[in-house]
């Protein structure tokens, strides 16, 4: 029965999508280049990653705030370590985020602290460390390493090399959830911990590692954008956070944790970035816009849902 | 590391946890304000008290009714955004005098506050992901009514609002303070106080005993909204210009950092509206303090994220006694 639900919800975001797309796709001749194609696809890699990440924290039943921040300060140290060449510039961001991931996930598994605070401290204390590093947000690293740059804009037939790379994590994550013990756990975590706790699932060492990839990934995301951008850019990313929340809760993965799928995930990203390209494609109109129907978009969406599932589950939840 | 100190003194422990979460954030405050009067220069001088209480105002007003929405084991994330709102719908009624702009701005607090409460209450969304929606939207809405552009105001009812002053204080801080004694008021003397708080006690409970659990909810998130724009109004009328991309930006995070701080635990069933008061003046001192000895705000940023994960470690013990 939750099954039916899962399948209900995650079709309904992907039922959006297509309708969304052809209605773009009829409506506006900008729309349906290949350019703007590949355009679309290129500005939502980022926003994927994070969301891979928030989707695995989400299902356990947790959140993660402090993506956003981390995103920034993945951006910020990539930049600074291309100094020290390719390798360098894709591995610190990576450690940095894994390491805020870390300490999230230890503070969410072994102090029983809700999560919502502890990545909130985290948030802010990310956002310092980026202003740190930066003095103060002042100082623009550029990126030094000409690899690095390729890897944001180069392409492989004719896909740029982020869009490879978030479609190839996304079906990783998928076999992750769906094939593996870990991804059981994550779902049975997020289903009922108290349960999952009596029949042996490592409750703790699950939450640290979703913390943990969160982070890990929100770093990495901040490290393409960097290699695509050719700087760290210390004034993005506030607000990354809802936006990764949004495309989750919006590909019908319960807030409450254990039901959901990463699909979903891909449409709310997705539609997140059709809805932003079809703005810029009217033209005239200010980005305040976007905001308004994307927030607009994410409460009928969340409305259609929790009906959903009222009329399917009996139970309360 | 932490268990070895947790398990040994265990009577200790079980004292310490009902005594910190209550007085903590006090007894964290008096020493702040102690070692700043020995370290800081000027400190104690009223030129400076008066800046931090005018700078603490606003966030105050909004955290008190985060704190009553924090008691019924809710959260709004909107109120930013609303602070934007506020900022954004003034301007446009100013025309007809600072009275009706005022209350043009509040109405707008009332309906943003009854969308939260109606989606919560109404349709079931948790409490975060309906304000999240509003949050996205409602900056929006304020950027598409201002044109996103900056605004000056030149109405002098206002400014004086703003920026004019009663037996030394000025009344932003006076607001901020008959706002408080309200709000306690409401949460200890009313009926809809014990109702909210019975709401984030136990919600099924409050509903089996015939609670209004809707009309509750749907109140303390227009309380919280109305509130919000209040401190909106008055950080147009203390700056002389209304930005709707600026006014009440990250709002929401200070304010719930007050409201942890001050001792109200998430899981709701509890308001500490004075608390919440401390809370926000610590937070707002340490920011002071830090910067007044050259520490950059980026230390201080980090050093707030400590300050949270450290209040809320000692909120804990109280929550799985």
């Amino acid at each position: 029965m939750k099954l039916s639900v899962e399948g209900v919800q995650k079709h309904g975001a992907l039922a959006v999508l297509a309708l969304v797309t052809l209605v773009g796709l009829l409506a506006f001749p900008g729309f349906r280049t290949v350019d703007n194609a590949g355009t679309l696809l290129v500005n939502a890699a980022p926003l994927g990653l994070i969301a891979l990440g928030m989707t695995f924290v989400i299902l356990t039943g947790g959140i993660d705030l402090s993506v956003g921040s981390v995103f920034v300060l993945g951006g910020v140290v990539a930049a600074w370590a291309s100094q020290y060449g390719f390798v360098a510039a894709l591995v610190v961001p990576l450690l940095v985020g894994a390491a805020v991931g870390l300490v999230n996930g230890v503070l969410v598994a072994r102090t029983n602290m809700a999560p919502f605070i502890v990545t909130l401290a985290t948030l802010l204390g990310a956002r310092g460390l980026m202003r740190a590093v930066s003095t103060e947000g002042s100082t623009t690293y550029l990126v030094e390493s000409q690899p690095f740059k390729t890897l944001g804009n180069g392409d492989l037939l004719g896909v740029k090399w982020p869009v490879w790379i978030a479609a190839v994590l996304f079906v990783a994550g998928s076999v992750v959830l769906n094939r593996t013990g870990f991804g059981q756990a994550v779902y049975a975590v997020g289903g009922n911990t108290d349960a999952a706790r009596l029949m042996g699932v490592p409750v703790a060492a699950t939450q640290i590692r979703v913390y943990a990839l969160s982070g890990l990934l929100a770093g990495f995301a901040g490290a393409l954008n960097a290699a695509r951008l050719g700087s760290g850019v210390t004034v993005l990313g506030i607000g990354t956070e809802l936006d990764a929340i949004a495309a989750v809760v919006i590909g019908g993965t319960l807030l409450t944790g254990g039901a959901g799928a990463l699909s979903g995930t891909i449409a709310g990203v997705l539609l997140l970035g059709v809805i932003q390209n079809l703005i810029n494609q009217v033209g005239d109109v200010p980005t305040a816009y976007q905001q308004v129907v994307s927030g607009a978009f994410l409460a009928v969406v969340v409305v259609a849902q929790t009906s959903l599932t009222r009329l399917r589950s009996v139970a309360p939840v | 590391m932490t268990a070895a100190t947790v398990e040994k003194p265990k009577r200790l422990t079980v004292h310490w946890g009902r005594w910190l979460p209550a007085y903590g954030v006090y007894v964290a405050l008096a020493a702040l304000v102690l070692v700043n009067a020995v370290i800081t220069d000027n400190f104690l001088a009223w030129e400076n008290l008066r800046i931090q209480l005018v700078q603490v105002a606003p966030v105050v007003i909004v955290a008190l009714g985060m704190a009553v929405v924090i008691g019924t084991e809710g959260v709004d994330l909107s109120v930013g955004a609303v602070m934007a709102l506020a900022a954004a719908v003034v301007p446009i009624y100013l025309g007809y005098g600072a009275v009706p702009a005022v209350a043009m701005a509040l109405l707008g607090g009332v309906v943003v506050g009854l969308v939260n409460g109606g989606l919560i209450a109404g349709v079931g969304l948790q409490p975060i992901v309906a304000t999240l929606a509003l949050l996205v939207a409602g900056r929006g809405i304020a950027l598409v009514i201002s044109d996103g552009k900056l605004k000056e105001i030149r109405n002098a009812d206002l400014v004086a609002f703003g920026n004019g002053e009663l037996l030394g204080l000025p009344y932003s801080v006076w607001l901020a303070g008959a706002l408080t004694v309200l709000v306690a008021l409401l949460v200890r003397k009313t009926v809809f106080g014990r109702q909210l708080v019975a709401v984030g006690g136990n919600r099924p409970a409050a509903q089996l005993a015939g609670l209004p659990v809707r009309r509750v909810l749907i109140g303390v998130y227009v309380l919280s909204a109305v509130l919000a724009s209040i401190a909106g109004v008055l950080a147009v009328a203390r700056i002389q210009s209304s930005d709707a991309s600026q006014v009440g930006q990250l709002y929401e995070l200070s304010a719930i950092t007050a409201v942890v701080v001050g001792g109200t635990p998430l899981t709701g069933g509890k308001v500490r509206v004075l608390g919440t008061v401390a809370g926000a003046l610590l937070m707002q001192l340490v920011v002071a303090t830090l910067i007044k000895h050259d520490l950059r705000s980026s230390i201080a940023e980090m050093v707030q994220a400590v300050i949270i994960v450290a209040a809320v470690y000692a909120a804990r013990e109280r929550g799985t006694r």
